[in-house]
């Protein structure tokens, strides 16, 4: 953490206001936010989703998307008033003294040329550098980024390099002019824990060497606690406090921030492990399963109780998606089997009675594909009440009518609405009623929360929590979310390559020892401490 | 200088249909209420435009003994009369009235394009999301005939076929919904195929619910708003394509009236400056332009939605 | 490199049998008549010595496939028989219409082509001011016309006043630019069809590319607007627009008919429509087979250049 109020002031935004336009009228965005960085500075932006962070952080650029605005307010970027500069005035900055790196690195390089070529571009086209300096220069810094063979990898195409590193290559491309001032937004949002720890200390390392200016957007609060020296919240267009990352932290002023900071302490206690000799609800035994030629999973096994959250952890590509589907019957196994209550499930989900499918149910990550979108909530709801339970008239809406008061919708007023009615976080209640219509013992909860704002994922997880007691449910829990998994799960299965690497009680996976990629997804978890990413890679560096 | 008046003319005719489509709009949202009138809204001055005109076009079909004021297949003077106050619009190559020829044109040239639609759009769409929804041989084993019929072009193949076949309005509405399925199963099936991979499709599935089920209550309903556009757009291809075969002699046969057939039987007036040959093959493009703008709008408003 | 030949060679396989398919569909086609195609011609009168005379003639005492294989071999060396209306070789009929036929499909894309791919690139460049709405309702309008519409507009307003002939008339011996004058009026006809669709199609595959990230990115690089489409936008755009070009080449195909007979143009088109008012079977069929494989050959060479001109596919993992 460094201090630069007494460095010259970059960039300031007085009174900002940008409207976007849906069906011929304009409405807000941003309703005057005010931003004030200096050179060398690092600004958090943080919020949750249509807070505005991504439009406010392009704005810095005097830049606005299709469809959008600046309707009031001054931007002064050393000196340059960019909302009175031509065009060509505010091209000229772009590239060269303000760059941009984007959430997508994949679909932000142009697939049709050379990543060298794309490094060299800004560089090349404002005069900076001949071609043949930026090459070299491009060399230094992929080096700098810690791209594996900087010499070489300049000259792949976009599709041939992995996420991680075209992130990497993308926050080089940015620094090719070596400009004053770089707008990062959520360059880490799409990329997996350990990969994400990678870019971060790149990103934070080039970005002190050059002591360039950054402003860096993210809705999560413990990686912008390691990006940021002061950080700005903002919600739904408006700003709420701003702070230094510190006292921000330690102190936050107004009831919003605090809770967002308050969701991250939330746990529940840990249900003690099952008798031995009860018989699991759902067993996975010695499962391997996979499409074509490929095995996705290896040998998997474990057990799930009454009354208990397994929680399966794993980065993507390790599995945890595919035993869900193995044990709903949509992906038959190769070996092994699935037994509910001690019976073996038939493979194939066609093959069930009727019985069979109503114990197992699912909720899935993303509400809105998982609702039909042109049924209402009483026959998204009703149905498989109707269907299992064979309720019928004034039996079923009482049925329906419990279920959203369980899920503390008001029946009333939502009984009648579609899905595109209801915000996120309602309708990923009302996929928890259509799970619980059918009166399961087991449900499968699909990164449930992990498409949610804090805030709203919290209510949700404290609503599964009443339910499993109220109904002695067990759950699946799938995740790569380490702290859903402290606030949640009984027991742990850590899954990597298809492979079960470890699995247990809660409490001891938490503990050390653990095998070496557990103690690898556990460490890089980003915590609301300040120095955690330094210390964690001086633990590293000293490890190796 | 007949360009420039012909230019000064169309000036007119685009000017008083977009103040017909205005009024009409303005009209339309003042009668309907709620969901309706707030869609109608969005609806841009040329689709209000296409929606008078479809209204027109279905009311003189059904309303065409009424309005003609002769028989269809009645010779009333003799041939190529002019334009007078007994005909509107003169007589044609055998002496019959153009105007009464025209307004059972709507009739027959537009009711035989619609049924056609109608039938390819049953065949084709059925079969799209049965190919989507249940996927496996069945959709291989159609797909690839399909890919195969629609390797031919449409007019050739129809040519073909009717040569084969002959020339009756069985035969013309058969073969053509026949080809023309084969673009609505494309469409319905890649358009199911997209809802398929949904979760709320796979949550259905898991809950046990059948093919009929699965189709018909969670399907349909998310592929309504593309099928419904796609009718639009397959409607204006048929009745063109139907036109066209009138024209080339091989479509609906005379006596009966249809608008393609008399553009051919009356052509050769245009060589003499008379502009009655163009009224039929106006009255043909000025329901594809208003159909076509309709669907525009629908188009947009469903691609504006999505977001 | 060579996954891609691979694929080139797979797609060229699948045009050949798709090419293969449709012969045997187009020359089943005469199988399905009621009774055959003897009896077909000459009708309900024809005594049962003339129809097995004729059948003999038309060597249809031979089982299909013997005449299949025998009239596909003729096909691919440029044999289809003769025709029964008029006993001549159907290969001397087909001949200079061919040719014909082809001048007018290439004068017509030689306008339409560049003329569509301008305005498209320009209706997505200028999105949502009146010249984008303009072109666009102009597009519409034009697509909606029948082509006997156009054409009798294009005769009325252009013809009448003697500018240029209103039948096109064209043989062996009018020289080149004697037939550009001639073929002017129905060249501009198809033009005219096939620019809109064109030029829309160009619009919604412009507009779809420079929504992408990597076009906004280009942008907040500072890179000039020129740049932006000729260096970003257009290497992507490349197969969109190659399968927009190939869709209406193909669309010619069928148009180039009815304009052919609105015009008198002594093109296969025309010689198609003659046939099938004569019930001539083996002109039919021969005419049916050429613009069918034209159609394929045009279908497949667009995929084959779409294919090259993917970046991720030519530079492969």
């Amino acid at each position: 953490m460094k201090d630069t109020t007494n460095k010259p002031v970059l960039l300031t935004m007085r009174d900002i206001h940008i409207e976007g336009r849906s069906d011929e009228t304009w409405s807000p965005i941003i309703k005057g936010v005010d931003i004030t960085l200096h050179k060398g500075e690092v600004l958090g932006l943080i919020g949750e989703s249509g807070a505005g962070k991504s439009t406010l952080g392009l704005a810095a650029m005097g830049f606005v998307r299709d469809g959008c605005r600046i309707s009031g307010g001054t931007i002064d970027f050393d000196g340059i008033d960019l909302r009175a500069a031509t065009k060509d005035q505010r091209r000229a900055l772009r590239g060269k003294r303000i760059a941009y790196v984007a959430q997508s690195a994949a679909a932000s390089f142009n697939p049709a040329h050379k990543l060298i070529d794309q490094y060299s571009e800004a560089p090349v086209q404002h005069g900076v550098m001949s071609r043949a300096e930026a090459e070299h220069d491009a060399v230094e810094l992929y080096r700098r980024m810690r791209l594996p063979n900087p010499e070489e990898i300049g000259f792949r195409y976009p599709h041939q390099v992995s996420g991680g590193q075209l992130q990497r290559a993308m926050t080089a491309m940015a620094m090719s002019c070596r400009p004053d001032l770089i707008i990062f937004d959520e360059p880490t949002t799409a990329l997996d824990v350990t990969t994400q720890i990678e870019v971060l200390s790149a990103i934070r390392d080039i970005v002190a060497q050059f002591d360039t200016a950054a402003i860096y957007i993210t809705h999560d609060l413990a990686v912008v606690a390691q990006m940021a020296d002061r950080i700005k919240v903002l919600l739904r267009g408006d700003e709420v406090e701003e702070a230094d990352t510190r006292s921000m932290l330690s102190q936050p002023k107004e009831d919003y921030t605090k809770s967002l900071w308050a969701v991250r302490s939330h746990a529940r206690p840990t249900q003690p492990p099952a008798e031995k000799g009860t018989t699991p609800v759902v067993s996975v035994r010695a499962v391997t399963a996979g499409y074509g030629q490929v095995d996705i999973l290896k040998n998997v096994n474990f057990d799930i109780h009454k009354r208990r959250t397994v929680a399966v952890v794993g980065e993507s590509g390790s599995g945890k998606s595919t035993a869900a589907r193995v044990i709903t019957g949509l992906l038959p196994p190769r070996q092994g089997q699935v037994l509910f209550d001690g019976k073996a499930l038939p493979p194939d989900y066609r093959s069930r009675s009727r019985d069979q499918l109503r114990q197992a149910q699912m909720i899935y990550q993303m509400a809105d594909t998982a609702l039909n979108p042109k049924l209402r909530l009483r026959e998204l709801i009703g149905r498989p009440a109707q269907m299992y339970l064979g309720l019928r008239g004034k039996a079923l809406t009482e049925r329906i009518r419990d279920l959203l008061h369980l899920i503390e919708l008001d029946p009333d007023t939502f009984v009648d609405r579609l899905p595109s009615e209801l915000s996120g976080g309602q309708k990923q209640r009302v996929g928890i009623a259509r799970a619980l219509a059918a009166e399961p013992q087991f449900i499968i909860c699909d990164e449930v929360t992990s498409a949610l704002d804090q805030l709203v994922a919290e209510g949700i997880l404290r609503l599964l929590d009443r339910l499993q007691s109220e109904f002695d449910l067990a759950y699946m829990f799938i995740t790569h979310d380490l702290a859903t998994v402290r606030a949640i799960a009984d027991e742990v299965v850590v899954m990597q390559n298809g492979r079960v690497v470890e699995q247990g009680p809660k409490d001891e996976m938490f503990q050390p020892p653990h095998d070496p990629y557990t103690e690898l997804l556990l460490s890089s978890v980003p915590e609301m401490d300040p120095d955690w990413l330094t210390r964690l890679l001086k633990e590293r560096e000293a490890k190796a | 200088m007949s360009v420039l008046i012909t230019l000064f003319w169309i000036a007119v005719a685009v000017a008083l249909a977009m103040g017909a489509g205005w009024l009409f709009r303005a009209l339309a949202i003042a009668v309907t209420r709620g969901p309706t009138a707030r869609a109608l809204r969005t609806a841009p001055i040329s689709a209000g435009f296409g929606m008078l005109v479809i209204l027109i076009y279905v009311l003189v079909a059904i309303f065409a003994p009424l309005i003609a004021p002769f028989a269809e297949r009645q010779v009333v003077g003799a041939q190529f009369l002019p334009w007078d106050s007994t005909h509107l619009f003169g007589t044609d190559n055998l002496g019959r009235d153009l105007f009464t020829r025209l307004v059972y044109g709507a009739r027959n040239t537009v009711g035989i394009a619609f049924a056609t639609t109608a039938l390819a759009f049953l065949a084709g769409s059925i079969l799209g999301l049965l190919a989507a929804t249940v996927g496996g041989w069945l959709d291989q084993a159609l797909s690839r005939v399909v890919d195969i019929l629609m390797a031919i072009p449409s007019l050739i193949f129809s040519l073909l076929l009717l040569t084969i076949f002959g020339t009756s309005v069985i035969t013309l509405v058969l073969v053509i919904a026949t080809i023309d399925s084969t673009r609505v199963f494309r469409l319905a099936r890649s358009v199911a195929q997209n809802i398929v991979v949904m979760d709320y499709i796979e949550a259905a599935k898991l809950r046990g619910e059948g093919l009929w089920r699965l189709i018909t209550r969670e399907i349909l309903p998310n592929a309504m708003a593309p099928l419904v556009a796609e009718f639009g757009l397959r409607f204006c291809f048929v009745f063109l394509m139907i036109s066209a075969l009138s024209f080339l002699g091989v479509g609906i046969q005379p006596p009966t009236a249809d608008w393609g057939s008399m553009v051919r039987e009356n052509a050769a007036l245009i060589t003499f400056g008379d502009v009655t040959p163009l009224l039929p093959a106006g009255a043909i493009a000025l329901l594809t332009v208003a159909v076509n703008f309709v669907v525009d709008w629908m188009l947009h408003r469903a691609s504006g939605l999505k977001e | 490199m060579s996954a891609i030949w691979a694929m080139i060679a797979k797609r060229l396989g699948l045009g050949l049998l798709t090419l293969f398919v449709i012969s045997l569909i187009i020359f089943s086609a005469t199988e399905m008549l009621p009774g055959d195609l003897a009896e077909a011609v000459l009708g309900q009168a024809a005594t049962e010595e003339t129809v097995a005379a004729f059948r003999r003639e038309l060597g249809l005492d031979q089982p299909a496939y013997v005449r299949y294989g025998n009239w596909l071999m003729g096909a691919v060396q440029g044999d289809f028989g003769t025709s029964l209306a008029n006993k001549r070789p159907i290969s001397d009929l087909i001949a200079t219409r061919l040719g014909n036929t082809l001048f007018l499909a290439l004068y017509a894309a030689a306008i339409a082509v560049p003329l569509s791919l301008i305005l498209g690139v320009l209706a997505a460049l200028f999105r949502n001011t009146w010249f984008d709405r303009g072109a666009n309702a102009l597009a519409l309008t034009s697509i909606s016309f029948p082509e006997f519409f156009v054409a009798y507009i294009l005769i009325f307003v252009l013809a009448q006043s003697g500018l240029f002939p209103s039948m096109a008339r064209v043989d062996a011996n009018t020289g080149f630019g004697e037939s550009l004058y001639r073929t002017f009026l129905p060249a501009l006809t198809l033009t005219l069809v096939v620019t809109a669709h064109m030029m829309r199609m160009t619009r919604a595959a412009i507009i779809n590319l420079l929504a992408s990230p990597y076009i906004e990115m280009a942008r907040l690089k500072g890179v000039k607007p020129m740049r932006v489409i000729l260096r970003h936008a257009l290497p992507n755009a490349l197969a969109p627009i190659i399968t927009v070009v190939a869709l209406n080449l193909a669309y010619l195909i069928t148009g180039v008919v009815v304009v052919e007979v609105v015009f008198v143009y002594p093109g296969l088109g025309q010689l198609m429509v003659d046939s099938v008012a004569k019930r001539d079977f083996p002109v039919v069929q021969a005419v049916a087979l050429i613009f069918a494989a034209a159609y394929v050959l045009l279908n497949l060479t667009a995929d084959v250049l779409s294919t090259l001109s993917n970046p991720r596919l030519i530079h492969r993992k």
